[in-house]
């Protein structure tokens, strides 16, 4: 097997001179990515199924359970439906903006993955700016709603794209605030450094010292996402779909892809900046530490995501729709004050070097 | 020809193609879009440039803020190209002094005198495990510190300003107290009155 690779790298490179002898790296690059999208979109259909199971429970009703057994097979059943319904275009509509912004929601949904660790050197690059290439890729999938929203030429995408273009702007900078102070603890933008900081224990998990940056930015994950009770860029009550009114077919699914992605991200996100990555939280606890040291870092991780992506659905089952003003006044007037105090006493912390975070 | 040179041409070629196409795009929401694209071009050149902080800081502000209040302004605005293209004529020996300024002003500064391969060769490729952030952070709070705090509260005096100008008229303007709003109970708003129901026969 390896002969074969090194003989069809050898080939390779002898017919194209012009790659300096990289392209086996390109190929394993490649590979890797699919490696990574595909269970991704994978879970992506999954999610969706999970979101409409919780919270049928949570209202008392049994959600899908008719496409194969206990309804196993129903994202697969709305992805086909999704793919052969028909994409109508708006007749006023600018069609090359009308479907470049579906693109500019799902690329970079997808391409912030490419710096996530999910173990012990299990990633597809080691970035040493992974985290402000987190955030900078994280900010475009704003163009694609805002696109959506002004290509459609329609009232209510209008509307939902003004809405979001304001709201995702002021708590990126929300989310920048609450990550600076993890970055001051683990001093390194490197999301690799950033896990490794956070070994042996739970009790030297940064949610411990970050408190209210946890919870602040899990709050400002829901906005970013377009979540209830955020969610006012789709508020079917009150702009019917938001960007998504003129989208049908798979236009319509590859947003809503790119969101359920973006979710997963957040809550992955969490886990790595507060939760520990992929440390386990029996690292120092006796007899348990061996019980459990046969189980794979990325296990950890994905165990701990899947409590943040359920946290999603909860409260998406419980809260009301925030009114469009007050989400403003909690960015602007709550969370940006609060963040801004907290880099001071995390500063402080770090001068009085307490607990194991900051010795 | 070596990778890293084809990537570079490719990149050029994208940077200056998108610049052009944001000149001459009709549509202003168009136009907005290829600059992202030639800021994204340039980023990617700084990358290839081992300035990887430099490239992500311009995708973070200008593409990730900047750029959408750009659309969000446009979409606002309805912009009518016609009266625009009226006055193209009228401003064109204008636009080409200013353009022709711009160029000599760049050769003068940008030229082989100042960035020629004899003046500053080219630099030496830094091994991978470099880091780029840190060298310039120990530089930016070491040896620049005070240009860097007063650009910062330069910065913080603009914020002010500008939140002072949009805050100026204090009259007649209808204000929500949203702890107020909380607070308020059932009997503050309805006041339930018990009025006896007149008889049948109108007393």
């Amino acid at each position: 097997m390896m002969d074969l690779w090194q003989s069809f790298v050898a080939g390779v490179n002898e017919s194209m001179p012009w790659f300096d002898g990289n392209i086996a790296a390109i190929i394993i690059i490649l590979i890797k990515a699919i490696a990574l999208i595909v269970p991704l979109l994978l879970t992506v259909a999954y999610f969706t199924y999970a979101e409409r199971k919780v919270i049928g429970y949570m209202q008392l009703r049994i959600g899908p359970n008719r496409v194969g057994p206990k309804g196993w097979l129903q994202p697969i059943a709305d992805a086909l439906k999704l793919m052969t319904k028909e994409i109508i275009f708006p007749t006023k509509a600018n069609i090359y903006l009308f479907l470049l912004a579906p693109v500019l929601a799902i690329a970079p949904a997808i391409a912030v993955w490419a710096v996530i660790p999910f173990d012990e050197g299990i990633y597809v690059t080691n970035l040493d700016v992974s985290l402000l290439y987190v955030l900078a890729i994280g900010s475009i999938g704003v163009y694609g709603i805002i696109l959506a929203g002004w290509a459609s030429n329609s009232k209510y995408p209008l509307l939902g794209a003004l809405r979001s273009a304001s709201l995702l702007v002021s708590y990126e900078i929300v989310i920048g605030f609450a990550l600076v102070t993890v970055v001051m603890i683990a001093g390194s933008v490197n999301l690799n450094t950033i896990v490794s900081g956070q070994q042996g224990g739970i009790f030297n998990w940064y949610f411990i010292p970050l408190f209210p940056m946890m919870i602040i930015f899990f709050i400002s994950a829901l906005v970013e996402t377009n979540r209830a009770p955020f969610d006012v860029v789709e508020g079917e009550s009150e702009i019917v779909g938001g960007t998504h009114v003129e989208y049908s077919g798979m236009t319509f699914a590859v947003f809503f892809l790119a969101e359920y992605a973006n979710m997963i991200l957040m809550a992955v996100l969490a886990v790595i900046m507060f939760f520990g990555g992929w440390h386990s939280p029996f690292e120092g606890v006796p007899y348990l530490e061996v019980a459990f040291a046969w189980v794979p870092g990325i296990i950890w991780l994905l165990a701990k995501s899947t409590f943040f992506m359920f946290l999603y659905l909860w409260v998406r089952a419980t809260f009301p729709r925030f009114r469009y003003d007050q989400i403003m006044r909690l960015s602007w007037k709550i969370f940006l004050p609060i963040t801004i105090l907290w880099i001071f006493v995390v500063a402080l912390m770090t001068q009085l070097h307490i607990g194991p975070w900051f010795a | 020809m070596s990778s890293e040179q084809i990537i570079f041409y490719i990149l050029s070629f994208w940077f200056i193609a998108s610049s052009l196409a944001m000149i001459f795009a009709r549509n202003a929401a168009k136009a907005v879009l290829f600059l992202v694209l030639g800021f994204f071009s340039a980023a990617s050149i700084w990358i290839l440039l081992e300035a990887e902080f430099l490239a992500i800081t311009l995708i973070l502000v200008y593409v990730g803020a900047v750029m959408v209040l750009f659309l969000f302004v446009i979409k606002m605005l309805n912009i009518d190209k016609s009266t625009l293209r009226a006055k193209f004529a009228g401003y064109l020996p204008l636009g080409i002094v200013v353009a022709l300024i711009i160029i000599a002003e760049m050769t003068l500064v940008l030229g082989n005198a100042q960035f020629g391969l004899d003046v500053m060769p080219s630099p030496a490729r830094h091994a991978a495990d470099y880091s780029n952030i840190t060298t310039l952070a120990l530089q930016l709070y070491t040896t620049y510190v005070y240009p860097f705090e007063l650009a910062a509260v330069l910065l913080l005096i603009a914020i002010i300003a500008a939140i002072t100008l949009v805050q100026r008229q204090e009259v007649n303007r209808k204000k929500q107290s949203i702890s107020e709003q909380v607070k308020v109970k059932a009997k503050d708003r309805v006041r339930i009155v018990t009025i006896a129901s007149p008889s049948k026969e109108g007393k």
